[in-house]
């Protein structure tokens, strides 16, 4: 009985929960609490001196990010560009160099990953170039192209390649045996069943090799345009020549959010290709 | 098992005309390693052999149910009959000629149901007629994707997923694809394993009411002794491995069509059941005591 009398209760308190017991509401306001303490302390701090010479205040911050996101688009000169040209060539950088670097390792992983021997025979180059740190082919870049642009992409290229080929060689290679069992016994051809199972089923590997290359391309073209001539990276280096700290937090803050909106850009991709599996 | 008498090729062929599928003498060894870097790193295994004179002939449009303790080689004897597996020794003959490699002669459905997820319920029986027949008209090709979603009671799920399905619904999937491809033989290894016993039961008597209407030759292991019995004409019970062999094999005289409550009447049913048991209890008390013993 009372059983009976509790259950309509129970629903009617589930419609009714406040708004402040809500998870996300809570995150939010936890979000928002936390930013408003961070910049309290930021601006208090900066005015009365607890940090270095020359620290901005927050509110100097935010008013400089908004003049430079409302006038994203000016041009004097090369060393004076708005922030959306820079960002725009740094990400015109990252996309020749990621897709061509996609463009060879997803092949390539799916050659390697299908055949054993092959997956022996590079298996060796893998290990060996994977662990380098993508600055240190800059010199030889630079020596072998002459040219800063051109070397920035080769960068890119040469880093981002190795997640994909990576994780495309493993989940080619991974396939669950059930599926490739059912191509057999259905007698598809060794090119079908490339085609319409093995790659399918390695796409969310794909796809997460994939979205770890984007986040490695776009954290070394910042380091890399530091060297270079133009781009995010060189912005921030340039700002450091000038000691303006509130437009090197500002390029900060851009690289942060644009690097943020690729990621679930990949993310979403990954969703997509999931079908129920690893969920 | 008979002693092989002179005439053996006689007896052979007299016994192919009216089987469809014929086993004779297989044997399957899985290699162990025993090369030099496994000596070295103290690694070596023996050879293992799973199962040893395995004969067994099955007439066109039978039901054949295997039946043994687990691990026995249940699953290696039928991989071995859809090609999937090579076989050791002996041979397999299809309608006289030997087993070379899979096929789509042989429709095989699958104990975790192995349904692509990527491919709706109405693509995952697509790409399997499409592979078997590329030259389909499209037409041909839809009429008999939409008949066997129809026979097995899926109509309205085509563009799901099997993700969004539920485990029954995944596995009606998997029969209904097996079928599509229109084998001859149809291979299930243990189909309704993974499901729950309501699920089974459920599944078990759309299997009956499906054979009913195709009559094809099946092969299926199975763990249940009420299934075998609800299912089969024969059901072949197999001992423990290694060098698992066959036990003996029942005939099962019900008649069709059948359902639990009818067959259970039937006079036959208890002492079936009670040898089954024994069967499977004996075998499966030895097992336990080789591994309690070794
Ligand atoms: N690829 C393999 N290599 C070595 N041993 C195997 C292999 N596959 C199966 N076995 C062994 O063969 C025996 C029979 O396996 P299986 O046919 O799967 O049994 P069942 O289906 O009857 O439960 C088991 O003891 C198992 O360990
Ligand atoms: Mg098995």
């Amino acid at each position: 009985m009372a059983a009976s009398h509790s259950t309509p209760g129970l629903i009617g308190a589930e419609r009714q929960t406040p708004l402040w017991q809500n998870e996300n509401v809570k995150a939010f306001a936890l979000f928002m609490l936390s930013l408003s303490v961070f910049l309290l302390i930021w601006e208090i701090g900066a005015k009365s001196g607890w940090f270095v010479k020359g620290v901005p205040t927050a509110t100097e911050t935010i008013k400089e990010f908004w003049w430079w996101v409302t006038n994203p688009f000016y041009r004097n000169g090369p060393n004076d560009l708005g922030i959306g040209w820079n960002l725009l060539i740094s990400l015109r950088r990252v996309a020749i160099g990621y897709i061509a670097a996609s463009l060879v390792a997803v092949p390539l992983g799916i050659l390697i990953g299908i055949s054993p021997v092959a997956f022996k025979a590079f298996n060796p180059y893998v290990q060996l170039l994977k662990p380098i740190s993508p600055l240190a082919w800059l010199p030889l870049g630079l020596y072998l192209l002459r040219d800063s642009e051109k070397t920035g992409v080769f960068i890119i290229f040469i880093s981002s390649i190795w997640p994909t080929l990576i994780n495309t060689t493993f989940g080619v290679a991974n396939v669950n045996q059930d599926y490739l069992d059912v191509s057999k016994t259905l007698g598809a051809s060794r090119l079908r069943t490339i085609w319409k199972v093995i790659i399918p089923a390695a796409l969310p590997n794909i796809v997460s090799g994939l979205r770890i290359s984007m986040g490695i391309a776009w954290l070394v073209i910042v380091a890399a345009e530091m060297l270079l001539g133009t781009g995010l990276g060189y912005f921030i280096w340039n700002e450091w020549n000038n000691l303006s700290i509130p437009n090197i937090l500002v390029a900060i803050f851009i690289i942060g959010l644009t690097g943020l909106v690729l990621d679930s850009l990949f993310a979403a991709l990954e969703k997509f290709v999931a079908f129920g599996r690893n969920s | 098992m008979s002693i092989a008498p002179v005439n053996a090729i006689d007896l052979a062929n007299a016994r192919s005309q009216t089987a469809q599928l014929s086993i004779r003498q297989v044997a399957k060894v899985f290699p162990g390693k025993k090369d030099l870097l496994s000596k070295l790193t103290g690694k070596t295994r023996r050879d293992f052999v799973a199962i040893q004179d395995i004969n067994l002939d099955i007439k066109p449009n039978t039901f054949v149910s295997i039946i043994g303790p687990s691990g026995c080689g249940k699953s290696t004897l039928l991989n071995m009959i859809a090609g999937l597996s090579p076989i050791t020794s002996g041979e397999i003959l299809l309608n006289g000629a030997p087993i070379a490699g899979p096929g789509p002669d042989r429709g095989m459905v699958f104990q975790n149901y192995a349904l692509m997820p990527w491919m709706t319920v109405e693509e995952n029986l697509r790409f399997a007629v499409e592979t078997v027949e590329p030259k389909i008209s499209a037409k041909k090709r839809d009429r008999i994707i939409k008949e066997h979603i129809q026979l097995v009671g899926l109509a309205g799920a085509e563009r799901k997923h099997p993700h969004e399905l539920s485990g029954g619904m995944r596995q009606r999937v998997g029969i209904a694809r097996a079928l599509a491809i229109n084998p001859q033989i149809l291979l299930m290894d243990e189909p309704f394993g993974a499901l729950d016993a309501l699920t089974r039961a459920f599944l078990q008597e759309e299997v009956e009411r499906i054979w009913e209407q195709q009559r094809k030759t099946v092969i299926m292991i199975t763990h249940s002794i009420e299934e075998a019995l609800l299912l089969s004409d024969r059901i072949v019970m197999m001992t423990r491995g290694p060098a698992a062999r066959i036990d003996e094999i029942l005939e099962v005289p019900f008649p069709r069509p059948r359902n639990r409550e009818t067959i259970q009447q039937h006079p036959a049913y208890q002492s079936l059941k009670a040898e089954m048991e024994s069967h499977l209890f004996r075998e499966t008390r030895a097992v336990e005591a080789e591994r309690v013993g070794g």
